[in-house]
């Protein structure tokens, strides 16, 4: 075993299985995040029908012409194992209920109807293996009118509500693009551990059906809340925060350089001020107390904005934060990579991809001291794994295959 | 009764305002036993956060607070005073989880860090979730949610399009930014609580808020050290696609058409107009090409329909097409009501809210519920310390009195 392998090895979820017929980010992310802790998992794919996120990301507006040398589906797709298994093939959704069977998880993000018209549905898997969790992934859900609406991130960010209160209130809503996909695929991973801690108590497994739509509103629940009680619809605020001002970006010196300064209290407006050196400004009636302050932040703003032109956003916020007062640049890519704090906490890594070469990506959001999360090897090229999984795990001959993939079955 | 996916499982914590409380709350959730403590008089200052019923502040109405502490149970308790720190000692050895969100080193000058704890309760899983991580250079800063929306390269990005580059980058809306740390943490505490279940072994775990916000964008965070580009929030450059946000009648809908297809789809809806079969729409190449030209002119029909009409007609046609939803559209929505998204909550002092948002999952065995509202402050002090940790009444006159609960 690589060095790598045995520290995956080490992962909270180590010896889980999971086969999962996702494409495109918010599926595939979901099991990659499980991944991350320790679990295989096996992605089916088709050369019949290839994850598109292979080919094009529009979040980017990156394309290839070949499946695999997109970065993009590396990100979202490390540590995993592919096989090709043509799903039109009776004989290829034979082998997938076997895959299912020796796994503990399946996960799917088809348009919803789509996979038990394949055969591959929760009835269909829970009867070869009962204690199965299987989560399926959709737009808008299994069930209701919506649930076989198309969708894709900024759809169902708009559905759910985040657009209309991102943004500024004279240009239109915000739209929303791949980062709502992850939001939803945080979601599923935490929603398959659920179940996985009820089925280590109680042996039982269960199928779940899970809404993107759902999975951004709930990060919003105050809102509808505002609604119900006072029928308040709110909207876009910028910046702007309920009491607290200033709370707002400000230009500093450079292209396209913001900080961001927050104030909640008299003592960190004074301590802005000092830094500023306008202490006359503490004097100043129209920002006397946090009230003022907030009715007046159009003129404090532009007053702030007059003194961090001046400036670079690291020396501002080294300054304030001295000082105890909240500040931190708005960090671009460039600004993130280059990050000295960052930089300590191991954020960015690479890994080498035989296609991409050197590939930058983000490591898991977690520090777990016991059972760390890892990244040991790259997203898999299609089908690289058919012959350790048809072979090794399902224990078909090399005839087998050769003739199945003959077939176009393992195609 | 329904099963409950998470009982048995015993959860602390000490937390305020948004991320770690809402962490603890899809615990509670879906069934585990979370015990909220709040600072003796004051409480969470979630407390203090609109919106309040007809905009009337008061301690336990906030909507914020309500929402993120369904189902757990509430006891006012200051650990860091000399009785409350036993109090909270005890409490620790009875827990599988402890979720704190105090600065950095703030929890081990008080004896209460992990290493302290852990001699008390070896299993124990520890997750502190703070706005830079517990190592590193940023990890004294202070930060608010708007800063830590900057600093992870969320706000760079938005709003998208942007139609000023002089005008500042923007946070997502309301509190989102702050939910997103809490729901990343969760996976990790789950993952460690099955390893434990596995091994019986608990562990620490170093949650940054920033980190958490950085994963959820980790394909934009990424370009600029794999192309030298740094993404705008002016949108992608390359390969861009006609549509995006777009006004009509009553609003605005969003349309994206990544395949053939569904561009023709589009067209479809929209009467296939004269331009749609010239050289600008010939193929994704063109249409890239002429991107902006042609959303004016997609515009030019949309603005005579409303967002409904759009929507259903779109996507009976298999078009990616839909309204950008209000709170009172969603609140309102059949799809939402189809699948009891909303469910009554009754509280004793905010009364009965008819349309409170419940969760994005549907479990068919353990499924989410509602089995008690947020707590009133201090409402459990006397379950939990009479009835589980022996303390008699007397008592918690005189720890009242002393300020440790």
């Amino acid at each position: 075993m690589s060095k790598q392998a045995e520290k995956m090895k080490n992962g909270p979820l180590q010896g889980l299985r999971i086969t999962e017929f996702t494409s495109a980010w918010a599926g595939p992310y979901a099991t990659c995040l499980l991944g991350f802790l320790g679990a295989e998992v096996i992605k089916v794919e088709s050369k019949k029908r290839i994850d598109h996120s292979r080919f094009i990301a529009f979040t980017t507006g990156k394309s290839f012409s070949t499946p695999d040398e997109s970065s993009v589906f590396n990100n979202l797709n490390l540590n995993k194992q592919s096989v090709t298994l043509n799903l039109t093939k009776p004989k290829a959704v034979e082998i997938a209920k076997r895959l299912a069977t020796v796994s503990d998880i399946v996960v799917e993000n088809m348009r919803p109807g789509v996979v038990p018209r394949l055969g591959l549905g929760y009835e269909v898997l829970k009867e070869i293996k009962p204690d199965l969790i299987y989560l399926s992934s959709s737009a808008c859900g299994q069930t209701g009118p919506w649930r076989e609406y198309v969708g894709y991130a900024p759809t169902f960010a708009a559905m759910a509500g985040l657009p209309f209160i991102t943004g500024y209130d004279d240009w239109p809503p915000s739209n929303f693009m791949g980062s709502i996909d992850l939001r939803s695929a945080t979601t599923a991973a935490f929603a398959i551990l659920t179940a996985l801690l009820y089925r280590q108590k109680t042996g039982e497994g269960q199928y779940i059906d899970l809404s993107s739509q759902e999975s951004i509103a709930v990060l919003t629940g105050e809102v509808f809340l505002d609604y119900v009680m006072n029928n308040k619809v709110r909207t876009r605020q910028g910046n702007r925060h309920e009491f607290m001002a200033p709370h707002n970006c400000y230009k500093c010196k450079g292209e396209n350089n913001w900080i961001s300064i927050a104030v909640a209290t008299d003592q960190e407006w004074q301590a802005l001020t000092q830094v500023m050196e306008k202490p006359e400004l503490v004097e100043d009636a129209r920002f006397s107390d946090g009230q003022n302050r907030w009715n007046n932040q159009d003129e404090l703003d532009s007053i702030i904005n007059e003194w961090t032109e001046k400036h670079d956003y690291y020396e501002i916020m080294e300054k304030l934060q001295k000082v105890g007062v909240a500040a931190g640049p708005s960090l671009s890519g460039e600004g993130l990579f280059k990050d000295k704090h960052l930089k300590q906490r191991e954020v960015f890594m690479t890994v080498d991809h035989p296609v991409i070469g050197k590939d930058w990506i983000i490591t898991p959001p977690w520090k777990l001291s016991a059972t760390p999360a890892s990244i040991p090897r790259h997203a898999p090229i299609l089908g690289e794994h058919n012959e350790t999984i048809f072979k090794g795990l399902l224990g078909m001959s090399q005839e087998e295959i050769n003739q199945l993939s003959e077939e176009e079955v393992i195609f | 009764m329904t099963e409950r996916a998470l009982a048995g499982i015993k959860v602390l914590e000490f937390g305020n305002l948004v991320s770690a409380p809402y962490c603890a709350k899809l615990i509670a959730d879906l069934g585990a036993e979370v015990i909220k403590i709040e600072e003796p008089g004051h409480g969470d200052d979630a407390r203090r956060r609109g919106p309040f019923p007809a905009n009337e502040p008061h301690q336990e109405k906030s909507g914020l607070f309500l929402y993120l502490n369904t189902n757990k149970f509430g006891i006012t308790l200051d650990p860091f005073s000399p009785e409350g720190k036993i109090i909270f000692e005890k409490l620790v050895k009875d827990a599988d989880v402890l979720i704190e969100d105090r600065s950095p080193g703030e929890m081990e000058k008080m004896g209460l860090g992990y290493d302290d704890l852990k001699k008390l309760n070896p299993g124990l899983i520890m997750a502190s979730i703070t706005p830079f991580g517990q190592t590193g250079a940023y990890r004294n800063y202070k930060a608010y949610q708007l800063n830590i929306a900057h600093l992870s390269g969320q706000g760079y990005l938005l709003p998208i399009p942007t139609f000023d580059l002089d005008r500042p980058p923007v946070k997502a809306g309301c509190h989102s930014s702050d939910y997103d740390p809490g729901l990343v943490s969760v996976v990790a505490i789950m993952a460690a609580l099955y390893w434990k279940g596995a091994s019986g072994q608990g562990q620490f775990i170093d949650l940054s808020k920033q980190e958490a916000l950085i994963s959820m964008q980790r394909i934009e965070s990424v370009t600029y050290a794999n192309s030298g580009e740094s993404m705008t929030r002016q949108g992608p450059q390359h390969s861009r696609m006609p549509g995006g946000i777009m006004p009509c009648k009553n609003g605005h809908v969003v349309v994206v058409t990544p395949e053939e297809h569904q561009w023709q789809a589009l067209m479809t809806l929209i009467g296939n107009p004269k331009w749609s079969q010239g050289d600008m729409c010939k193929d994704q190449q063109a249409r890239s090409e002429n991107a902006d030209e042609l959303t004016e002119l997609i515009i030019e029909w949309m603005i005579d329909h409303t967002k409904e009409e759009i929507f259903e007609k779109g996507q009976a046609l298999s078009c990616p097409i839909a309204p950008v939803n209000s709170a009172e559209d969603i609140v309102n929505s059949k799809q939402m009501e189809a699948r009891n998204f909303f469910v009554e909550m009754e509280h004793s002092e905010a009364g009965r809210i008819k349309k409170f948002p419940a969760s994005p999952y549907r479990f068919s065995k353990t499924p989410w519920r509602l089995d008690r509202p947020a707590p009133l402050l201090g409402e459990h002090n006397k379950d939990i310390y009479c009835g589980r940790l022996g303390y008699t009444e007397d008592d918690l006159t005189r720890l009242e009195q002393d300020g440790a609960i």
